[in-house]
């Protein structure tokens, strides 16, 4: 394998590791800060040993988050060196305004909510708990504006063999970074809310701490219901500007092949890296429709995109319909689970296959990302650079070593995080005697 | 390199003020991972029992997640101010720098992992773990730095590599040593402030005995920067610059004198000015360099070639007068409220 599949490779397994944890970190640290204010409104212990008992397991997966996401930014230097000479003007400044604004907070913050419960009053405690929160979902804000500019560059001049930043505004007010936010923030409620849904229906169907877990159901099925919607209809608003700004992702992703008006979904199709396999009981028109909402709009195929610029096809018609399909299933479960929320203990199956919808919303999640970046692909920058022109001359056998000894580690570290945290949700909270003051 | 600004346009005056302040951020951050990688260095060695493992662990638990920051600053101005720079230093330094990282992650999760499980082998294993992950980053940062003040071997094209054995050469060996002597004095007098008890008799005993140690090692590293590297010259063109000088010089005294006088959060202080001082000596002695090129300082990445457009400084250097201080200010509220002599509940966690 050469350096640049190398590169590839590790920089997807060190994203898609560090998108485990990140989304369960923007969600779960909203819905903690919540039960602590909660607490501080009422007064009442169980809001606090809820943010107690989340927090810890949140914890957990908040350091996996924080120290897998310091690989990423320095990769950009140690793997794809001419990507950061060519974009450091706009992409450097922009992780660099993330640290500073955002990242400095959450990383503070993060010491004190955890050594702060003695020392600190509830109110003052519930405060550090939303700066956390803020800091957190602010990160993401920042990194969707700098993935926003490669996904659609804007607000930028090319001068010194670089892609130099001329109009700031424009760069942070990018249509894409802000459509991404509100799709992948959403989405890492959902996260949260099925991780707190699961765990408190595995403790439901063995009547332990019922109280505790049937309220903690309650809110997360609450906001279950109003991310997966949400991020639905905002993933399909993203959808459609994805496919006036990147019309080979669009075909890539519905293995499109003959530009054509009144484009035809097919409702059995077998995607292949040089035509479709199988194309059977079209749908007339729905293709355009759910990319411009026109029945007779002409959507560009893959046979009038050159080769050399399309991306790899059966990953993103794949991770399309896996983000979709599972995008789908979400809220149903949440409707279902939030209508009949007082009465779970009539529904023992549901409450008996709940922990394992966990990962649905992680998986969705990640071929949502899949859809994204692969999607882009040849280009790291899109229509400005290309992926194999990005790529560090370092050696092979540098990044191999590299790449091995990460995914070594990052698998022990990521079993270890993960049993831990199956270990904590399932012990639940320690005692049943309130929690002094 | 091309020159990508005029020596003396306003383009220039925000790329020289980046310089101090990148120079500045890699300076805190020794000042304040320093010495919670200290701590983990020393976490084998002072510790005799579980009680004070905890005590070692939880005088830097508040405050390590917020200090490792100001690394992903350092790296993240370096990529934003000087983006040449950043990928040359990092795509030359792959393999130190990988491991560096590995280290890193490996002791923020022991942080968390530790205490979750009640077994005496699941301790073990994530103590050493801290063990490693605290000790090799302050070797290959040494390392790093070491190869830095010496110049890397950059040459026309800008990349050449290094590897991690090139990197492994007597100076830069020299650097990691004297990287690790300076954290784990750090360390041990952080250890003064927050621990109680036997645990803190020790640890001051130990930083009373590391001090003769970290004195010969800055003076033999200074003798051998002067043989080995091209650091002194800026000094020799311009002899006030030995004035610097006096803020290790001054800080090594006042550490030792402090900690006779048991001003434990002065004698900190002191050794955070020798680290700062250390950090500033090197800056200015690569000036206007920010990767010196060896053995031919034409092809060196300096302030001129390899600074961002004056757009982005101006941006970077407007978010920074507004947050850097709202940082400073947070941070300095934590220390002042988390970083007392340890009780009974702080040990709990």
């Amino acid at each position: 394998m050469d350096v640049l599949m190398l590169s590839r490779l590790q920089f997807a397994a060190a994203t898609m590791f560090h998108f485990i944890f990140v989304p369960l970190t923007l969600g779960l640290s909203i819905l903690i800060a919540c039960m602590e204010t909660a607490y501080v409104r009422t007064g009442n212990e169980v809001w606090k040993k809820m943010a107690k008992f989340w927090g810890k397991i949140f914890l957990v997966n908040f350091a996996l988050g924080v120290v897998t996401g310091i690989t990423l930014e320095f990769q950009f230097g140690t793997n794809w060196s001419r990507y950061s000479m060519f974009m450091g003007d706009i992409f450097g400044s922009l992780l660099a305004i993330e640290a500073t604004v955002a990242f400095f907070l959450e990383s503070t913050f993060i010491g004190v909510w955890h050594f702060g419960w003695d020392k600190l009053s509830p109110k003052a405690h519930a405060i550090v708990a939303w700066l956390v929160a803020g800091a957190s979902n602010m990160s993401a804000i920042w990194i969707l504006i700098a993935n926003g500019f490669m996904q659609d560059p804007k607000g930028y001049v090319l001068r010194n063999g670089r892609a130099e930043l001329d109009n700031f505004f424009e760069v942070i007010t990018n249509k894409w970074a802000w459509l991404e936010f509100f799709h992948v923030i959403p989405a890492s409620l959902c996260v949260g809310a099925f991780f707190i849904m699961g765990v408190s229906a595995w403790h439901l169907y063995r009547k332990s701490n019922t109280e505790f877990f049937q309220k903690s159901f309650n809110v997360a099925v609450s906001l279950a219901v109003v991310a997966t919607i949400f991020t639905a209809v905002e993933g399909h608003m993203h959808g459609n500007n994805m496919a006036l700004k990147q019309p080979a992702k669009l075909a890539a992703m519905e293995s499109h092949w003959e530009t054509q008006k009144n484009a035809p979904l097919y409702l059995l199709l077998v995607p292949g890296e040089d035509g479709n396999l199988i194309e059977a009981l079209p749908v007339p028109g729905a293709l355009s429709f759910l990319a411009f909402n026109d029945f007779n709009a002409e959507v560009t195929g893959l046979n009038d995109i050159p080769k050399e610029d399309r991306p790899p096809i059966t990953i993103t018609f794949l991770a399309f319909r896996i983000m979709v399909g599972l995008g789908t299933l979400m809220p149903a479960l949440a409707l279902f689970g939030w209508v009949m929320r007082n009465r779970l203990d009539k529904f023992p199956l549901y409450l008996k296959y709940l922990p394992y919808a966990i990962p649905i919303p992680y998986i969705a999640i990640q071929a949502g990302w899949v859809l994204a970046e692969v999607g882009r692909q040849p280009w790291i920058v899109y229509g400005l650079m290309r992926t194999s022109d990005a790529v560090s001359p370092v050696s092979t056998g540098e990044v191999g070593f590299s790449f091995v000894l990460m995914c070594a580690l990052y698998t022990v570290l990521g079993a270890a995080g993960i049993w831990l945290m199956i270990k904590l949700a399932k012990k639940g909270p320690e005692d049943n005697t309130p929690i002094q003051v | 390199m091309t020159e990508i600004m005029e020596v003396g346009s306003w383009h220039y005056y925000l790329a020289m003020i980046w310089f101090v302040l990148w120079g500045v951020l890699w300076a805190v951050y020794f000042i304040l991972d320093g010495f919670d990688l200290g701590v983990g260095s020393l976490l084998p060695f002072l510790a005799k029992n579980e009680q004070e493992k905890r005590a070692m662990l939880n005088s830097t638990g508040p405050f390590w997640d917020g200090n490792e920051v100001w690394l992903i600053s350092a790296g993240g101005v370096t990529f934003a101010a000087f983006p040449y720079a950043y990928a040359q230093m990092f795509s030359g330094l792959y393999t130190a720098l990988m491991l560096l990282l590995f280290a890193l992650i490996i002791r923020g999760v022991s942080f968390e992992f530790r205490s979750k499980v009640e077994s005496e082998t699941w301790k073990n294993i994530w103590d050493r773990a801290h063990f490693a992950g605290s000790f090799l980053p302050a070797l290959l940062l040494g390392v790093a730095f070491g190869n830095i003040f010496q110049g890397l071997p950059l040459d026309n094209t800008g990349f050449s590599q290094a590897g991690l054995f090139g990197l492994l050469n007597p100076y830069g060996l020299a650097g990691g040593v004297l990287f690790v002597v300076i954290f784990v004095m750090h360390g041990a007098l952080w250890l003064t402030i927050r621990a109680t008890g036997d645990l803190h008799t020790r640890a001051e005993s130990l930083a009373t005995k590391i001090w003769p140690v970290e004195v010969v090692l800055t003076v033999l590293f200074l003798v051998y920067t002067a043989m080995a590297t091209q650091l002194f010259s800026n000094y020799m063109v311009y002899p006030f610059l030995f004035v610097v000088l006096a803020l290790p010089v001054g800080g090594l005294i006042m550490m030792r004198t402090y900690l006779g006088a048991k001003k434990y959060w002065m004698a900190w202080a002191s050794s955070c000015a020798y680290i700062g001082g250390v950090a500033l000596f090197g800056v200015i002695g690569i000036f206007p360099a920010i990767i010196p090129s060896n053995p031919n300082p034409a092809h060196s990445l300096t302030i001129m070639n390899s600074a961002s457009s004056e757009l982005t400084l101006s941006i970077m250097l407007g978010v920074a007068l507004v947050f850097v201080p709202i940082v400073i200010g947070y941070q300095f509220w934590v220390y002042k409220h988390f970083a007392t002599p340890m009780t009974e509940s702080d040990i709990h966690y």
